[in-house]
């Protein structure tokens, strides 16, 4: 194993292979990521692989038109099948409050240059034929919106970071630090000590408050449990990811026909817990039959349960902190890094290798917790 | 092994054995990474006829014991049933 390394990156999902990649392609030389289970072992491989434009502020919307015009073109260029179909998310409202949002979004979108359209409940359906419109007042569509298989997109960025020289250890766990002078000096693994000579990024997600607590830095994340399902495989029948606006519900079929999808638990309270329950099951099965009826016929045929890394204001947490000075963050998406990885970290990689990306990243400062005026996402799903 | 790619590993995903041994090979030397690089145990048996094979696949090629490749989380249920039925579930 390599004992020093210019940039390490702690975590194996997307965010610290999406980081190694951008950071080789960059030319930057001395990369070492570690990742103390399997590649996309936490959230990136436990997620329902949604990538989406329809987000409720600006600075969102831009943010993932550019992560979408990332993977439109990243299996050619990572040389790797990440299996991303653009057939759209749809949106349901089920109240006014809920159409507002939606009418609200369809006007930011159309000034930022995102197609996203307004359909009435039988406009939605020829998108959906099996959907039941019943409850239905309106829903939105938009068609770059897609979905992908997330294990196939960390495979990617590792393997074309490994061409480009990084070194990936996997079954290597980061247990602490040696900090002198408020710098990080090298990282202690279960397989021996890493020297660092330019910068540590805690790409750990859930589990990055616990890593950057060993370095004396606290971080406002919070993990929740969100369980997940698939039925058997079949026919394409549900193309875009649908939404239901009034319970976090979220489902479509993956490339290889099963349906996949999840709901939000507002009671669910802030856990390390990776348990699948009879709750979710209960929850998820009634909302989904509510929207797709058929579905009661369907079997589902497995269920588990990932972590999100929820920020206060859900909005994920990027680049340097105050008390080390070479301690970079990459983690907090609060449910949507698979989505916002393939730019972040492309931004991010821009930061170390030319000490200032091609768009600001100030809104993602950890300082912005401390100094007050957050602006919530609203449309965070599951 | 002369006829690899004619060697069912998994009936439910029509996994061969070629296609196990290229996947470790491409360093999927962990049971979690090999399923899902594979599919295999992620049909509608859900493992029951073909996760012993991957795992002694994955122990012959790696030199690893039964005991030390062991077997991928179980995820429930144990056989896939209707969502009508969850349905019917008190909260």
């Amino acid at each position: 194993m390599e004992r020093e390394a210019n940039v390490l990156i702690i975590g194996g999902g997307v965010s610290g292979t999406g980081l190694a990649y951008n950071l080789a392609k960059l030319g930057v030389e001395g990369i070492v990521l570690l990742e103390r289970n399997y590649l996309g072992s936490g959230a990136s491989g436990r997620c329902g692989g949604g990538a989406r434009q329809q987000w409720t502020t600006e600075e969102n919307v831009k943010f993932m038109k550019k992560s979408i015009e990332i993977l439109e073109r990243l299996p050619q260029e990572l040389k790797f099948n990440i299996l991303f179909r653009q057939s759209g998310y749809l949106f349901l409202a089920r109240d006014e409050e809920q159409l507002n949002l939606l009418k609200e979004n369809v006007r930011l979108h159309r000034k930022l240059g995102v197609e996203t359209r307004f359909l009435d409940a039988e406009e939605a359906r020829e998108i959906v034929p099996v959907l039941n419109t019943e409850g239905i007042l309106g829903a939105t569509y938009n068609p770059k919106d897609g979905v992908l298989f997330p294990f196939a997109l960390v495979w990617g960025y590792a393997k074309a970071a490994k061409r480009l020289g990084a070194k990936i250890y996997l079954h290597t766990e980061a247990r602490g630090f040696k900090i002198e002078n408020g710098r990080i000096k090298s990282v202690f693994t279960d397989k021996g000590e890493i020297k660092v000579k330019e910068w540590v990024v805690n790409a750990a997600g859930a589990y990055s408050k616990e890593l950057a607590r060993k370095a004396g830095v606290e971080l406002p994340n919070k993990p929740y449990r969100h369980e997940i399902m698939v039925t058997e495989p079949l026919k394409l029948f549900i193309k875009p990811m649908v939404v239901d606006l009034s319970n976090g519900l979220y489902m479509t079929q993956t490339s290889r026909g099963e349906v996949i999808g999840g709901i939000g638990d507002p009671e669910e309270e802030s856990s390390y817990n990776l348990e699948s329950g009879h709750k979710f099951l209960y929850l998820f099965s009634r909302a989904a039959i509510r929207v797709i009826p058929i579905l009661k016929e369907i079997r589902l045929m497995r269920q588990w349960a990932g972590l999100y890394d929820t920020t206060p204001d859900k909005n994920p947490i990027l680049g340097p902190v105050d008390e080390v000075e070479n301690f970079l963050q990459i983690n907090g998406y609060s449910g949507h890094g698979l989505m916002m990885a393939p730019y972040a970290t492309q931004l991010l990689a821009e930061l170390i290798a030319y000490g200032k990306p091609s768009e600001s990243i100030e809104r993602f400062s950890i300082r912005r917790f401390r100094e007050g005026e957050i602006k919530a996402e609203k449309a965070v799903i599951g | 092994m002369r006829f690899k790619n004619r060697i069912f590993v998994c009936l439910c995903e029509d996994v061969t054995l070629e296609d196990v041994l290229k996947a470790i090979e491409d360093g999927n030397d962990d049971i979690e990474s090999l399923k899902r690089a594979t599919g295999v145990g992620t049909g509608i048996c859900q493992g029951k006829y073909c996760l012993n094979h991957l795992a002694r696949i994955l122990a012959e090629r790696t030199g690893k014991s039964l005991n030390e490749v062991g077997l991928p989380k179980a995820r429930p249920p144990t056989k896939p049933v209707k969502l009508g039925v969850f349905a019917k579930l008190e909260g």
